[in-house]
């Protein structure tokens, strides 16, 4: 480990030369031949194993991972027709779709973030999520207007979290279990209340949605423009959480508050911090974002609100919190890798119809890799999960 | 005066073997009875009558039969309603074992729906398709093989936590989501386990008369109680045995109760949670496996969208304290509950069966909910027997 190359920098090579293997073999560059996403790819994996054996466990297997995944890529991308291949990968549009799958994991990621940072594991994500996605719909048809639909959302995903709050902070439940019977709350409640108000026909179609910003001057940018230049609010909204988010946890005094009761809730108390105050709000926090998330999926994304429709997204944004090390900036990379997978998984379809159905197993079998390949290697805050002692 | 809670034990096991010393029968029957009455206020708040809706449930569920003053007419459609509780109590009892004996190993299996549906894909396959066999190997077979699938199934969560450390509740929850859309291609149009004869329709072909269970209770044309049941009162029984008298059940229990003194006395923890996960997706692949066999004879894209029988083994092992016997009776509840709210039993003009068929998960999600605080609950029976020593409380 001499000089500029350090193990780490050499395990980014890998990942880089992984993600260039499945590059040059589709749109545009097309490389028609795979020895060259072979060579890129083994060289990726060969990167990240020597960084591996340097000691950067983490970056290193990021870069095997990646190599051995551009290299499949790469070799499936060559033997595809052009034609198809062109139809597949526009990267414009797979990147826009990438933006809209990954913002409800984002939300969600960031509040979970909040919840976890502040030692109580919040399993009921998925839950919090679904209530944003149902009191969203709702409160845009009664109030008129999806701002207001959108506090609504964000307010009853907030008291669901209380819930959680009370049971797994003041009653010292088991944050596992207690996460799970939220879920079971809220499928049960959205399910009930949007047949019992909307009936057969679900929700109306005309209800407020949230609107798309244009941006004059990005939208004139030939690529740029076509990813960036007409996007729902919401999408925007999310990345600036996920810049908020930092900066408070990780910049501001309430943010180290926040992560001392994650951490050493004893400290915290030396120190005046009320870890059980600092928790309830976090929890709550958390509610709020995860449906905000949930509200994008019904008023911003898909337009109407049908049960269960979250489909797990809530794990899935657990997965990326756990992949992501409790930290905004690598949850938000992570909750664009599974936007991306889900993105590729929703056009994959062209190449055969037949087993279509089957593509939409792609985001849960990656997060499940993903899951298996770096929680070991991912530190949780040490106090999560344990009660408070009274 | 707050610190982390670093001598009690933390695992899921720990807290419920507190809770069985500490509450006995009684607290389960608070859990129902509180689940209940908050259901009924969600009832009574949308505008509905509860008690009305409640009845109407409960004359859906059959359990009238064992009432000893009601007609014999009465009687002949009770035990019509009874067959069909029991026909859905027979897999609850089983996903609810899936869940019990994870939990015993301070694991939680999510994945029971999972399992339940690579069981009941197995079942439809081989059931359709074995051709030539005689009654009792068929059967057979395509049980121990739908065992065999759910085994492997719920086996990849085990073997990710051993290997990797990745949470049962994540992967087992990504397990599920790959059954069902696994499903939905095996079986939906094009699918390579469609039915031979229409191809507009995605559902399985029908499983052979060979490879069906025979029915014991009421008529087989009109989905009698097959003998399936027999099989999950069985399983109780393996259950109770493999955790409670044999030395890889003390071993299980042992990993359960505190992981880092089990491994400190040379057990293999790693190893317990693989077999652990492989036995639960056992039960659960069985379930699924009995249900196609016993009485739905196909799998349709449909039935996988709404089936809950694995969810529903969550709240049923956690409402019977993961023991044999509570398990039996936490079912029989959850059977009951489905059959009095299905669309079948229940009066629309008293109750829409969507509305009850989210009751039910709202029911659910309460009684989960105060299993989680144990505490709360064995607090409120204190309050009735004050004096008592407070050692006797889980920590």
């Amino acid at each position: 480990m001499s000089g500029w190359a350090t193990a780490r920098r050499v395990g980014w090579a890998g990942v880089v030369l992984g993600g260039l293997a499945f590059f040059v073999a589709v749109p545009p560059l097309l490389v028609r031949t795979p020895v060259v996403p072979v060579v890129l790819g083994l060289a990726g994996a060969a990167a990240g194993a020597w960084a591996l054996r340097a000691g950067e466990r983490r970056i290193g297997w990021y870069g095997v991972a990646a190599g051995l995944a551009g290299l499949a890529g790469g070799i499936a991308a060559t033997q595809s027709g052009e034609g198809n291949l062109e139809r597949v990968v526009v990267w414009s549009a797979l990147l826009a779709a990438m933006l809209r799958y990954a913002t409800p994991l984002l939300f969600a990621a960031l509040g979970g973030l909040f919840s976890e940072r502040s030692g109580v594991i919040n399993i009921g994500l998925e839950g919090m999520m679904l209530m944003g996605a149902f009191f969203g719909v709702w409160g845009a048809d009664v109030t008129g207007t999806w701002v207001l639909g959108l506090v609504i959302g964000a307010l009853a995903g907030g008291l669901l979290a209380l819930v959680h709050a009370v049971f797994s902070v003041s009653l010292r439940a088991d944050q596992i279990v207690s996460g799970t019977a939220i879920n079971f709350l809220a499928l049960g409640l959205t399910g009930y209340l949007v047949v019992d108000i909307y009936g057969e026909q679900g929700t109306p179609d005309n209800v407020s949605e949230v609107p798309d910003v244009t941006i004059p001057v990005l939208e004139d940018i030939p690529f740029v423009g076509d990813v960036l230049g007409q996007m729902n609010l919401l999408i925007w909204l999310g990345l600036l959480t996920a810049l908020l988010t930092w900066v408070v946890v990780f910049r501001t005094p309430p943010g180290l508050r926040l992560r001392s009761a994650g951490e050493n809730p004893l400290a915290a108390e030396t120190a005046g911090v009320s870890p059980a105050r600092v928790r309830y709000l976090a929890v709550t926090v958390s509610g709020m974002l995860a449906a905000v998330g949930g509200a994008y999926l019904s008023i911003g994304f898909v337009h109407s609100f049908t049960q269960n429709m979250t489909a797990g997204k809530g794990f899935i944004a657990l997965a990326v919190l756990i992949c992501g090390r409790w930290r905004p900036g690598a949850a938000l990379a992570f909750a664009l890798l599974f936007g991306f997978s889900t993105a590729l998984a929703q056009r994959l379809p062209v190449f055969s119809p037949s087993a279509a159905t089957l593509f939409q197993t792609l985001p849960y079998v990656i997060t499940l890799i993903a899951v298996a390949g770096v929680i070991g290697r991912s530190i949780p805050p040490a106090a999560l999960g344990r009660p408070l002692q009274k | 005066m707050s610190a982390p809670d670093a001598g009690a034990p933390i695992t899921v096991a720990g807290r419920l073997s507190g809770y069985l010393r500490a509450g006995g029968v009684i607290t389960p029957l608070l859990t129902v009875v509180l689940a209940f009455l908050i259901g009924g206020l969600v009832v009574l708040i949308t505008g509905h009558d509860p008690v009305a809706t409640y009845r109407a449930i409960f004359e859906g569920t059959g359990l009238q039969w064992f009432f000893p003053w009601i007609s014999a007419a009465d009687r002949d459609v009770a035990a019509l309603n009874l067959q069909q509780t029991l026909i859905l109590t027979t897999p609850l009892v089983l996903t609810g074992l899936a869940v019990a004996f994870a939990f015993r190993c301070g694991l939680f299996n999510i994945g029971g729906q999972g399992q339940y549906f690579v069981g009941a894909y197995v079942a439809a396959w081989l059931g359709s398709s074995l051709d030539g066999l005689a009654a009792l190997p068929h059967v057979v077979v395509t049980i121990a093989l739908c065992c065999l699938a759910g085994a492997l199934w719920g086996g990849i969560a085990g073997v990710l936590k051993a290997a990797t450390g990745a949470h049962e509740v994540i992967t087992t929850i990504m397990l599920n989501w790959i059954a069902i859309w696994a499903g939905q291609w095996l079986f939906g149009q094009g699918g390579p386990l469609q039915n031979d004869t229409q191809k507009s329709v995605p559902v399985s072909s029908d499983v052979l008369p060979s490879a069906r269970l025979p029915v014991f209770w009421g008529d087989p044309e009109l989905q009698g109680l097959h003998v399936g049941l027999f099989i999950a009162l069985a399983m109780l029984v393996v259950f109770w045995v493999l955790l409670n008298r044999t030395r890889v059940g003390f071993e299980v229990r042992a990993v359960g109760f505190n992981p880092e003194a089990a491994r400190a006395a040379g057990i293999s923890v790693g190893r317990n949670y693989v077999f652990v996960m492989a036995v639960c997706g056992l039960f659960a692949g069985m379930a699924g496996a009995l249900d196609v066999l016993g009485w739905q004879f196909r799998v349709a894209t449909n039935d996988i969208n709404v089936s809950t029988i694995g969810f529903i083994g969550i709240a049923v092992a956690l409402l019977g304290r993961n023991t044999a016997v509570g398990t039996l009776f936490a079912a029989l509840l959850f059977g009951a509950l489905l059959t009095g709210t299905s669309v079948r039993n229940l009066d629309p003009e008293v109750f829409e069966p969507e509305l009850a068929l989210n009751l039910t998960y709202v029911i659910q999600g309460v009684i989960v909910l105060f299993v989680s605080v144990d505490v709360l609950v064995v607090w409120l029976w204190r309050l009735r027997r004050r004096g008592r020593p407070a050692q006797e409380a889980p920590a």
